[in-house]
């Protein structure tokens, strides 16, 4: 053989070898990898799994990674670290409201108001995820969400109670459940955020009787200490301690041993938001029907309606690389088929806000406990985080004060108007 | 400005004294250079940087110039001033304890004890564990109705407090968690102290007729001042910076009872007033400085006096 052929025999190697790669190359380039961030917890990776892999059967091209943080403030931290850095994920999952103004959107986020499925989300949630210059940042996650009182159906059967309207026949329930030996209400301050739900929950009642409030307390012009309305919250929480039907443990519960006593009857109400539906019913599917739920009872019948939270937003942050993929995945979570994928995973825990989605018929009692508030002549108004972009960080540590007894409800909601303020100044507002 | 050295003189023989010149390092100048840049860029340039901002409202990516207002508002609020007092309170318990309990151990562990190799390692462990394993593990131990430790309380016939969720005791199951772990640090260095005493002082004790208690009070206890010295410094200042056991057991609560400075810039931080923060950071760092360097200077004077 001679030297040439030789080399010839290896050029033709090499070629081989470089076609082979080039062709793997270019089915890698086809695929495209996304990265989507949620917060961590069983029942909220169950819904996301679902949906990517809805997605994925449909777009065969996308592969989507999960990629879970840490809720609460934690994940707050993070959310803006990472943002801030330049190193989101493709696709992530936030809150809405006034978290959503904090993490500067008109910056970060990409415009969405001119995506072809906007048309079909309601502008209720289009409201919440809008930044400051108007336009529409985000796409729905999950379903809307009512701030109220899980109840324990079989001890309200064995004392024969009824629902409360208003907040005399919610301690009168409580001081029956009491004496009958058992846990009136649940409290789970090991996590602090849990602490917030009689004062964010009692928002609808506020605005029941100011419906100003919100505007007002933007423009520092009401405050929770001195305004009644508002303080009523706070005053609710120091009650509902100072009568003791709190949980023994309760500084040292957390949110999961909530949904588990209030699903086993070991206590009777818990105040929560209701995506803890989602939660009770996969952890415990076979006391699932012994949960029920109200909205937080105002001081008259007549007013009593539910404060409703606005599920969380996805959102495609400005630095992606894949811009068309993310968009495809965030159309696919607002439409029908998005709902289902949720319903599917989670099961159905409130009213979706995209049209045409539909809660099957078979919904656990708290889901149907809380449609009549949202069907007509029911009541319901958004919570304040929705209506004004301040809330103050330290809530949860304050609510924790006034809920062990540490300090009374009007130094509270005082200390609770100074941490108020330190937002609305480190958001710029005007008038601070 | 010449130097004289001794070494230059060496060399030139019988001729007189030359004055020469600092004596070259071997490295060139520039070998400090990688370190000089990494210190400066990630120290000094941060350290200034943050005086500055310190200053300002400052939202990451413009930041307004208030003044001294993060500073006033540091100050004013009632958790601040809390958690300040909290700090200086879980240093003084944190290295007190130390000391004291580090010291016995050390006379334990160095007396002629049956086991005394297992049971230094035993004393040392929880230095090695991970703090927020520990945490974690202690949270649940101390659980008020469910925790190991009351249960344990509860078949003697008493009813054990909640050691966290009790506003008054948080901070200080936190700090008694705390001297469970770093003991074992103190121990041995104490050990290390007490094993280069000269046997001859105890010798000389023993000839005096001293006592077991008189050995310790009159000997030991003198004679490793500079262990002790070095425990106080290193579990004080460790006090002061604590963040990640009070993190990990009860984030600065229930409220605000067990807050530190640490915790409380935390928290600042996570809810995005990086300005307060970063004047919270400044705060603690006046306060560590102000505590720690007449500490330094009271300890090592009397050192030298003895």
């Amino acid at each position: 053989m001679t030297k040439t052929s030789r080399r010839t025999a290896l050029t033709g190697l090499s070629a081989g070898l470089m076609l082979v790669t080039a062709l793997s190359g270019s089915a890698f380039a086809q695929s495209i990898n996304l990265t989507y961030l949620i917060p961590s917890g069983a029942d909220g990776v169950a819904v996301a799994e679902e949906l990517v892999k809805s997605f994925e059967a449909a777009n065969p091209d996308i592969n989507i990674d999960i990629e879970t943080r840490p809720g609460g403030s934690e994940g707050d931290n993070l959310v803006k670290t990472r943002l801030a850095t330049g190193s989101m994920a493709d696709i992530f999952r936030y809150n809405s409201g006034s978290l959503f103004q904090a993490i500067n959107p008109q910056q970060f986020l990409v415009d969405l108001t001119n995506e072809p499925w906007q048309a079909d989300v309601q502008a209720s949630f289009k409201q919440v995820v809008t930044a400051p210059d108007g336009t529409v940042r985000g796409a729905p996650m999950g379903a809307a969400m009512g701030g109220g009182i899980y109840y324990n159906r079989a001890i309200y059967e064995e004392l024969g109670l009824t629902v409360p309207t208003t907040w005399a026949e919610f301690m009168a329930n409580n001081e029956k459940i009491k004496a009958a030996g058992k846990v009136a209400v649940i409290q789970t301050y090991a996590d602090t955020w849990t602490s917030q739900l009689f004062v964010l929950a009692d928002y609808y009642n506020v605005s029941a009787k100011d419906p100003n409030f919100a505007s007002r307390y933007t423009a520092n012009e009401a405050k929770f200490a001195t305004e009644p309305a508002a303080l009523r919250g706070f005053e609710k929480l120091q009650e509902t301690f100072e009568a003791g039907y709190f949980n023994e443990d309760f500084g040292a519960a957390k949110y999961d041993d909530g949904i588990r006593m209030v699903a086993a009857g070991e206590g009777a109400h818990y105040p929560m938001l209701t995506f803890a539906t989602t939660a009770i019913a996969a952890a415990y599917p076979d006391m699932i029907g012994n949960v029920g739920f109200f909205a937080q009872p105002g001081d008259e019948a007549g007013m009593n309606g539910l404060t409703v939270w606005m599920p969380d937003g996805i959102y495609i942050p400005q630095t992606t690389s894949n811009l068309d993929a993310a968009k495809k995945f965030v159309a696919f979570v607002a439409s029908v088929e998005g709902c289902e994928a949720q319903t599917r995973a989670g099961g159905a825990s409130g009213p979706y806000l995209v049209n045409g989605c539909t809660l099957p018929d078979d919904v656990p009692p708290a889901v149907s406990d809380m449609l009549p508030y949202f069907a007509e002549g029911g009541q319901n108004g958004p919570a304040l985080e929705f209506l004004s972009p301040i809330k103050g960080p330290a809530l949860e540590q304050i609510t924790v004060e006034v809920g062990s007894g540490i300090r009374p409800a009007a130094d509270g909601a005082a200390l609770y108007d100074e941490d108020v303020r330190k937002q609305a100044q480190q958001l710029g507002l005007p008038g601070w | 400005m010449s130097v004289m050295t001794q070494t230059g003189t060496a060399g030139a023989g019988a001729a007189a004294p030359v004055p020469v010149l600092k004596r070259p390092s071997p490295y060139p100048g520039w070998f400090f250079l990688p370190a000089a840049i990494i210190y400066g860029l990630l120290f000094l340039l941060p350290t200034v940087a943050s005086l500055y901002f310190s200053l300002t409202r400052w939202t990451l990516f413009n930041s307004t110039f208030i003044g001294l207002d993060n500073f006033a508002q540091f100050l004013r609020e009632p958790f601040l001033i809390k958690g300040l007092i909290n700090t200086v309170i879980y240093a003084v318990v944190t290295s007190g304890l130390k000391v004291v309990l580090g010291l016995l151990l050390a006379v334990l562990l160095t007396s002629q004890i049956a086991a005394r190799g297992y049971l230094r390692s035993v004393v040392f462990f929880p230095v090695l564990v991970s703090t927020v394993g520990v945490g974690i593990t202690f949270t649940v131990l101390m659980h008020p109705t469910n925790g190991m430790i009351n249960e344990g309380l509860a078949m003697l016939g008493i009813k054990g407090p909640g050691w966290l969720t009790n506003p008054s005791l948080a901070l200080y199951s936190v700090a008694l968690v705390d001297v469970w772990k770093g003991v074992g640090l103190a121990t041995v260095i104490y050990i290390a102290g007490i094993v280069a005493i000269p046997k001859d002082y105890y010798e000389a004790a023993r000839i005096d007729g001293a006592t077991k208690l008189q050995n310790f009070f009159y000997v030991t206890l003198p004679l490793c001042r500079p262990a002790t010295v070095t425990v106080i410094i290193l579990s004080f200042i460790g006090g002061l910076r604590t963040f990640d056991l009070i993190w990990a057991m009860t984030r600065g609560g229930p409220g605000f009872a067990s807050d530190t400075v640490a915790s409380v810039i935390y928290k600042q931080y996570q809810a995005g007033f990086y300005g307060l923060s970063t004047a919270g950071n400044v705060v603690l760092f006046a306060l560590i400085a102000v505590l720690v360097v007449p500490l330094t200077m009271l300890l090592n004077r009397r050192e030298g006096h003895e």
